[in-house]
């Protein structure tokens, strides 16, 4: 049997049941990982249910700082007795099978191209702690420490961490750390060189930052200055409201009163949480709401309100895999087409496209920015592996002079000092943005009647068809404004010459990138282009213009980018292929690698037969 | 037919506290049937914001969709309105508050509106308490689709088109009481001297003020043998009491002229002083305004008047302990952490 081995570079997964408090010692391993300088990226596979189910987290180490998912598992730490038989089974060969040996594996487990280590984590936390509500998670703790021995890691860093996280409660970090070392000098006893694989401190972090993007999202909401969240529960977006409801409690109350500076309405649906948007934003507050694909459906009519009548919304859509319930707890890039052109009649949003959590904070608070600019709903497509797992990613920052953009708004003053005719709906900048108006504003001037029905530029009811037309054009030169206000896509060109691009945006970014960087060093360039917003500048279409064929990488069936691509640009089909994911775990970087080799084969691009990855399928 | 409205005005109306004349408080000329019950509750709003002597531009007109929710474009001209989308007013209405508690809002909702496709945002809305006057135009029917029965059309009542509702009808105020609403009335769009003293102790109470105006429809609901026809309501009603609005500047006069048997006082000190039977039920008992509401039904009858009023109840922004300065006047002094924070956010998330 060969062995995997080596350093900095794996795939090790953990196989709990859910519940059982396994994720802190599983983010414990992380972070310790990170803490080393190790470029690490969890991703939490976890079901719909609270507790029983069985969940995996699966972490990879690389020192190159490739952070997508990559596929295979090179270890597994199997803990639940459910899955237990598919964890062994779906171990890459040559991989180490780290279980709890209190119970014997059973006699059918008969594979040779594995290394077995049997930790007795059940028996030694038994026999070494009285409490037994302590018993089930310092057991998880167990396991982490025998991790530390087998891939040499540095015992002292866990230490730290666990004194660091159990700082307000002294007494629990004492049994903690006892467990680890339980663990690691079970494992250094009975496994000493078993595993080669190893993960060894490194400098490959720098100043970045830990975090998950839904955290950072609500920072971004934070920093943007929104007062007012109308919002309803649901996977996987809850934690944005959740954490900027946290960071609202330490940041926005008033010191001499003790009164918060935020409403945070918890709405009857999803429905009324975007409605609670509108009516805020149609006041002069910045408002948002979170939801995700199923949110994204029941919302549709308002955000049609919403384009029509010019109300700025930011919505973050925290995207799962659809369609209708869809698993609610697993990823997807699939509410694209359904919100670029959310709402009956037609309708255009601002979308935007973060990557990392840094990008969800600047994007975020760029989207109340852009939304007041452009009275318009603009929505900030995350996803499940975006929002919900922690990634590495580079420090937050903010520019201490940068002040909010409130758009075009007349205050008392400037309404009493007009010498024109002012009409809510009047263009008379010529970038199809009309000045509105806060209610309360001017006691004689300034009202107006916002409506979802058709109005003149005075916004007067109408039914007269030049009004009408006047209007959607109007509209439209509008979204041409937006082209310059959302942020530029972010190209790589590896050889001007080349003739096949690649584009990708989100979270797919990342593993899109490692698979072409392997291309290049295999000697196939392929330029690559990350979108960052909807509408497409000319940017995109240039790219795309510059190349014979496109790849689109997508967590999607249908390929939704490619559609809204082909349908903006008035682009022929034929250039742009897509290239899929979309069984609901992050894109792995070694599917896609087969995925993107095969495309190129069958075209007579890549040249040598594809160097298949190791391990298994996916 | 007019389609604009006369500039004259009877020179001897005088303008009231804040110095605005009635006319500030008119909007355009209503497109509505002539005869619409639904015009006679525009007029009663002018009425009762012109007496409150209330600054027109800070009041909110919020409305969802139907005939009803058309009316706020003929009245309040000088106010913002919002006519959204079909049951969501109480949504956006929630949203307009929280940005901006200073100002008054005031929510025009039909029956269709709020008991059918609103009826989660109408019940969710009144469960918070959110600081507004909710009226419901209420005719038992859909009127711009040409008169389908809508829920609050009783059982067995009969419209223009002939055969009698065959469901049980949803009682708008009952509901609002049960589900903690701190003001509701039920009164008539025929009975002026009713109506504009409820809006104004609507306008003046601290929370969700909800009040159900019974508005036949002259074209589809207004035969007699519908429950909902001005011929039913004046032969079928009876006010639980009268009562008079005493708003904390005092400035109206009484029309009633019997004994003030209780006096109820408001959040803003303003006071409703009620005439009633000795015998009658206390308004501020929540289930004795049930008991007494059901009673009425049961024998046939049209209960008016104010139903309920908790002037203790707690509002949106109380119960969120949200600042007293509007949220949408505060810049990024008050909302943004700064770089420092933020460096020190990064430093936790290593």
């Amino acid at each position: 049997m060969k062995q995997l081995e080596g350093v900095n570079d794996l795939v090790i997964r953990f196989a709990n049941v859910n519940g059982s408090g396994s994720a802190s010692a599983n983010n414990l391993f992380a972070k310790a990982v990170f803490r080393m300088g190790v470029p690490v990226s969890p991703k939490n596979i976890f079901p719909s249910n609270i507790q029983g189910l069985p969940t995996w987290y699966e972490v990879r180490v690389n020192e190159h700082g490739y952070l997508g998912r990559r596929g295979d598992v090179d270890m597994v730490v199997a803990v639940n007795g459910q899955t237990l038989r598919q964890d062994y089974e779906g171990l890459a060969s040559g991989g180490y099978f780290i279980f709890d040996s209190s119970k014997p594996l059973p006699e059918t487990f008969q594979r040779d191209d594995v290394v077995v280590i049997g930790i007795p984590m059940t028996q030694l936390c038994n026999d070494t702690f009285e409490n037994p509500r302590m018993r089930p998670l310092l057991k998880n703790i167990i396991y982490v420490g025998a991790l530390a021995a087998l891939l040499d890691m540095e015992l002292q860093v866990l230490i730290d961490s666990l004194n660091k996280q159990f700082r307000k409660n002294q007494k629990l970090a004492a049994p903690n750390i006892q467990a680890l070392e339980l663990g690691y000098q079970y494992a250094s006893e009975h496994y000493p060189g078993v595993c080669k694989l190893s993960i060894g401190r490194s400098d490959r972090v720098g100043d970045a930052i830990f975090m998950d993007g839904n955290a950072a999202t609500a920072l971004g909401a934070l920093y943007g200055g929104a007062t007012v969240v109308g919002w309803y529960p649901i996977t996987p977006s809850t934690s944005v409201i959740e954490a900027f409801g946290n960071y609202a409690e330490k940041f926005r109350v008033e010191a001499d009163t003790g009164r918060i500076k935020v409403a945070i309405v918890q709405a009857e649906d999803e429905l009324a949480a975007i409605g609670i948007v509108i009516g805020a934003c149609w006041n002069g507050a910045r408002a948002f709401t979170a939801t995700s694909g199923p949110g994204i459906s029941l919302m549709a009519e308002f955000l049609g309100l919403a384009y029509f009548a010019e109300i700025p919304v930011v919505l973050i859509d925290v995207q799962r895999t659809g369609p209708s319930t869809g698993m609610p707890t697993r990823t997807q890039q699939s509410d694209l087409l359904a919100c670029a052109y959310a709402s009956h009649g037609d309708t255009k949003n601002v979308l935007l496209f973060p990557c990392d959590p840094k990008e969800c904070f600047e994007m975020t608070a760029a989207a109340f920015d852009l939304a007041e600019r452009l009275q318009t709903p603009v929505i900030v497509m995350s996803d499940l592996d975006l929002g919900m797992n922690d990634h590495q990613c580079p420090p937050l920052h903010w520019d201490a002079a940068r002040r909010y953009d409130r758009g075009k708004v007349l205050d008392a003053a400037q309404l009493e000092a007009l010498t024109t005719d002012w009409g809510r709906y009047l263009d008379i900048d010529g970038d199809g943005i009309c000045y509105r108006t806060y209610p309360g504003t001017h006691p004689s001037k300034g009202a107006y009647f916002t409506r979802g029905t058709s109005r003149d530029e005075h916004s007067g009811y109408t039914e007269d068809s030049t009004s009408y037309v006047h209007n959607m054009e109007r509209l439209l030169l509008k979204w041409e404004t937006a082209k310059s206000l959302v942020p530029l896509p972010k190209s790589k060109i590896r050889d001007p010459q080349a003739k096949v691009g690649a584009i990708f945006y989100g979270t797919t970014t990342h593993s899109a990138e490692e698979v072409i960087d392997r291309l290049h060093l295999r000697g196939m360039a392929i330029n690559s282009l990350r979108i960052c917003a909807f509408p497409f500048q000319q940017e995109v279409m240039d790219f795309i213009a510059q190349h014979d064929l496109i790849y689109i990488i997508e967590q999607n069936r249908d390929g939704q980018m490619r559609s809204l691509l082909i349908n903006e640009g008035n682009l022929l089909p034929e250039k742009l292929v897509a290239i899929t994911s979309f069984d609901g775990l992050p894109v792995a970087s070694r599917f896609l690698s087969r995925a993107l080799d095969t495309a190129l084969q069958e075209r007579g691009l890549l040249p040598q037969p594809a160097v298949s990855g190791p391990g298994g399928v996916q | 037919m007019t389609f604009t409205r006369p500039t004259f005005r009877h020179p001897d109306l005088l303008p009231n506290a804040a110095g605005f004349n009635r006319r500030d408080y008119e909007g355009l000329i209503s497109t509505l049937c002539a005869g619409c019950g639904h015009d006679s509750i525009s007029n009663a709003i002018i009425q009762a914001c012109f007496e409150l002597a209330l600054p027109p531009h800070r009041i909110a007109k919020m409305s969802g969709i139907g005939c009803s929710s058309k009316t706020p474009a003929y009245f309040l001209g000088k106010s913002h309105g919002f006519n959204s989308v079909h049951g969501r007013m109480p949504s956006i209405a929630t949203g307009a508050n929280m940005a901006n508690r200073d100002l008054v809002y005031l929510g025009v909702s039909g029956d269709g509106d709020t008991a059918s496709i609103g009826m989660g945002q109408f019940i969710h809305a009144v469960r918070r308490n959110l600081h507004m006057l909710y009226i419901v135009m209420n005719n038992g029917c859909y009127g711009l689709t040409k008169g389908q029965y809508s829920a609050t059309a009783d059982k067995g009542s009969k419209s223009k088109k002939g055969p009698a509702n065959a469901l049980e009808s949803i009682d708008l105020c009952e509901l609002a009481i049960q589900l903690g609403a701190g003001f509701v009335g039920r009164s008539f769009s025929g009975d002026k001297q009713q109506l504009v003293p409820m809006i104004k102790a609507g306008l003046s109470h601290g929370g969700l003020a909800f009040i159900d105006v019974i508005s036949p429809c002259v074209t589809f609901n207004n035969n007699p043998e519908s429950t909902k026809s001005y011929h039913w309501v004046r032969e079928h009603s009876e006010a639980t009491n009268t009562f008079d609005f005493v708003p904390v500047r005092p400035s109206i006069t009484t029309e009633y002229q019997e004994d003030v048997t209780e006096t109820v006082t408001l959040h803003d000190n303003s006071v409703i002083n009620l005439h009633k039977h000795p015998d009658g039920p206390d308004i501020t008992d929540r289930r004795q305004a049930i008991d007494t509401l059901e009673d009425h039904k049961a024998q046939g009858m049209i209960l008016t008047g104010v139903l309920y009023v908790n002037p203790e109840s707690l509002d949106t922004h109380e119960i969120l302990n949200t600042c007293e300065r509007p949220l949408n006047s505060l810049g990024e002094v008050d909302l943004c952490p700064g770089s420092a924070a933020l460096a020190e956010i990064n430093a936790a998330h290593r």
